[in-house]
């Protein structure tokens, strides 16, 4: 008996929802509900169960990391990519969250999914999902990670397009993979990259190497290979986390089901480029302009994705949009050195996301499918529990104080504000951003269970949900509520629990916030009250606009029209992508490839080879007569011939055939 | 003792009116006996140069041409029973159902 048998045997965390899905798949057809149920929910919950053991074990044994190969995966001269998982602070905050609201959002959705078709199907990806996730946060070097990363890419489609019948949905589900696709391939650059600087892609020996240590770091505007390999990698997790120019699939990604959009486009998959970019933390240390691209990138999402969010009508449109600009602050985060910042606003992230996306999921079960928020209104005396896990949820993403939102994007707004160079400007446009983050989170509230209802009420029948829906919202509320207390008693001067606990990790890579110093904690205390202020308004902005004088909202559109369509469209992205990307696409692939190379080129050489050898057949097929004394005269015919070359070929005195000099 | 020549001309001889048989004639019976005779023109040259050269070879290929032909014959008079079973007839020009 191993002293840490968890740690040891850690494959079986992964592979418990495997089996589930496995399992579920093929015979989960003919079952009912309920032992789908059990195997879905007790594959994740016992995955959940091996993780915190795993986790329990890992600070037992008191080491710094641990590493396991399990098996040889890939042995190519001197490459090898095992399977291998390791496990480390980083993983242990990724493995908790996907495993913990993975098994919370499972639950939910045994509740929300009870009266749709392919319910066994549903669960089977969903299991499958989890497995790549554990993939990818447990995986110890690049390849396997873009095993999970590639698998989460999969398990997204199946699950967006789950209602198929509906081409809405399959297409957007065909959006998703295209476009993660194209940051794939630069994330394959990017291994490719490391690997011809280190001939490894394991992240220890990476990261430990004297290679890196010896590695100047590249100065600014210098592109090194190591800026270039970052910046690979960073356009990878810029197709998995939706970021500016790769952003455009997520929205389209609400067609799934609502615990789909919670689970994968909100809690855990779309931070997966967060974490490899946190993971890469070394490398990124090395390449500045990498990570002021990253922050740039990072800002300009957030902000930009905070503007569109304003006008959304879709109550899950409106969250998408809000990931999306959540997600930015994450890169920006890591993007001015404060990884411990980010993967504490992923986690905190994962909580109130989850829960807005679960409760939304609860009012559109509640108002039998309707997703449009003008079509709603007045809810929040009919479905109180919805409406205050919700509003708990909200408080935690507008960064109200004492809720979990709150001390992770204050973090991030400080390092913003200490980095350079241009922390101010990101500085300002972050702070902007939690502003409209306040409005338009307030203006989902008001407009969703406040005012008098908007619809016909003797048609929807509106019901709270069963306790199978709302006891994950419950405990997601709480989460979002005490999630951010780690860092309580760095508002007091005291450590940051979190920032510490992650120490191991990012090392001394830590903003000034983590050295205790004075006058940096009145700076943040100063910055924090900015930050709640900008959050108070956009909430009081919103309550006036929305539930004071509810016909404001109407004009003030009228009165900024352009301003208005312009974010109502979206900024016009999908239809310049259309115009720029997919139609030339389509005219080159409709043109050159399909009617010049396919139908004239390919299809004419194979048609023109077979229309030759049929006639040369139709000629010569009359030598068959049918008559056997013809063939033998044939047959007498070539033997004279064989015979008269034998004998009569001029080779001047050389031997033919090596028969007859 | 008679010249080798003698017997080669036999053999060409005998050869060419196999060849002739079993271009013109009709009856399947008739082709299938001048196979037989080109065969044994073939084993008559083969004696001959064995016994100028005074080498045992082309008398063991002559064995073997004579073991095949009777395998041959009785494969081959198999058939032409069967031919004449089922058509009435030995005429090869009404054999014809390979034709297209």
């Amino acid at each position: 008996m191993p002293t840490y048998p968890m740690l040891e045997y850690l494959w079986i965390v992964p592979l418990l929802p495997l089996l589930g899905a496995a399992v579920n798949g093929p015979f989960g057809a003919k079952w009912p509900n309920k032992f789908v149920n059990i195997v879905a929910i007790g594959s994740t919950g016992l995955s959940f169960l091996g993780t915190l053991e795993a986790v329990r074990e890992f600070f037992e044994s008191g080491q710094r990391l641990f590493h396991k190969e399990f098996f040889t995966w890939i042995a190519a001269g001197n490459f090898r990519a095992g399977f291998d998982l390791q496990m480390d602070q980083l993983t242990v905050v990724m493995v908790l969250v996907v495993t913990g609201v993975g098994w919370l959002i499972h639950i939910y959705a045994t509740g929300y999914m009870a009266h749709e078709g392919g319910y066994y199907r549903f669960f089977s990806y969903l299991n499958l999902f989890m497995f790549f996730m554990l993939i990818l946060v447990l995986a110890a070097n690049y390849v396997l990670l873009f095993v999970g990363w590639e698998g989460v890419g999969l398990s997204s489609y199946l699950l967006i397009g789950f209602y198929f019948l509906r081409k809405s949905a399959a297409d957007a589900g065909k959006k998703a993979f295209i476009v993660n696709r194209i940051g794939d391939f630069g994330f394959m650059l990017g291994m490719f990259l490391l690997f011809r600087a280190f001939h490894t892609l394991d992240f220890q020996a990476i990261f430990t190497s004297s290679t890196l240590q010896g590695w100047p770091v590249e100065v600014s505007g210098h592109l090194g290979t190591l800026t270039f390999a970052c910046l690979l990698i960073f356009m990878g997790a810029c197709g998995k986390s939706a970021q500016l120019p790769l952003y455009v699939w997520l929205p389209d990604a609400m067609e799934g089901p609502t615990p789909v959009s919670a689970l994968i486009h909100a809690a855990t998959m779309v931070t997966a480029g967060v974490y490899v970019v946190a993971r890469s933390h070394v490398l990124f240390m090395h390449a500045p302009t990498a990570m002021l691209v990253v922050a740039i990138v990072g800002c300009a999402t957030a902000f930009f994705a905070a503007t569109i969010g304003l006008v959304q009508t879709d109550i899950k449109k409106v969250l998408a949009y809000s990931t999306v600009s959540q997600l930015g602050y994450m890169f920006l985060a890591c993007g001015v050195g404060a990884f411990s910042a980010g993967i504490f606003h992923l986690m905190t992230h994962a909580f109130f996301k989850a829960l807005l996306f679960l409760a939304a999921g609860s009012v559109i079960h509640a108002m039998g499918g309707e997703q449009d928020m003008s079509r709603m209104g007045g809810l929040g005396r009919k479905i109180p529990s919805t409406y205050v896990t919700m509003l708990l949820a909200t408080f935690a993403v507008a960064g109200i104080p004492f809720w979990a939102g709150f001390f992770s994007k204050d973090a991030i707004l400080f390092a913003t504000f200490q980095s350079r160079p241009g922390g101010t400007v990101l500085y300002v446009f972050g702070l902007l951003t939690a502003l409209l983050t306040s409005f338009y989170m307030f203006r989902l509230i008001f407009l969703t269970f406040g005012g008098k209802p908007r619809f016909d009420e003797h048609k929807v029948h509106v019901h709270e949900s069963p306790w199978s829906m709302l006891g994950p919202l419950v405990v997601l509320a709480v989460l979002s509520t005490v999630g951010g207390w780690v860092a309580l008693p760095a508002l007091f001067q005291g450590p940051d629990y979190f920032v510490n606990f992650l120490g191991p990790v990012f090392g001394g890579h830590e903003t000034a916030e983590a050295a205790g110093d004075i006058a940096a904690h009145h700076l943040e205390l100063i910055l924090a009250g900015v930050a709640v202020g900008a959050a108070l308004i956009g909430m009081v902005v919103a309550y006036w606009l929305y539930l004071k004088r509810p016909g404001k909202a109407d004009g003030l559109a009228h009165s900024l029209k352009p301003a208005y369509t312009t974010l109502l469209n979206k900024y016009y992205m999908d239809e310049l992508y259309a115009a720029v990307v997919v139609r030339p696409l389509l005219w080159i692939s409709t043109n050159a490839l399909w009617k010049a190379a396919d139908v004239a080129g390919i299809d004419g050489a194979v048609n023109g080879i077979a229309d030759g050898a049929r006639a040369i057949g139709d000629g010569v097929r009359h030598a068959q007569s049918g008559n056997t004394r013809s063939y033998a005269v044939w047959v007498v015919v070539g033997a004279i011939v064989i015979i008269a070359v034998i004998f009569f070929w001029p080779s001047g005195g050389k031997p033919v055939l090596g028969m007859v000099h | 003792m008679v010249p080798t020549n003698y017997y080669v001309i036999l053999s060409a001889v005998l050869f060419g009116l196999g060849v002739f048989a079993f271009v013109f004639k009709r009856n399947i019976i008739t082709i299938f006996m001048s196979i037989e005779l080109m065969l044994n023109a073939v084993n008559l040259a083969f004696v001959a140069f064995s016994q100028a050269l005074g080498k045992l070879d082309g008398q063991v290929f002559v064995l073997f041409v004579i073991v095949v032909a009777a395998a041959e014959a009785a494969v081959g008079l198999g058939i032409i029973i069967l031919i004449a079973r089922n058509r009435q007839t030995l005429n090869v020009e009404r054999v014809d159902l390979l034709k297209l």
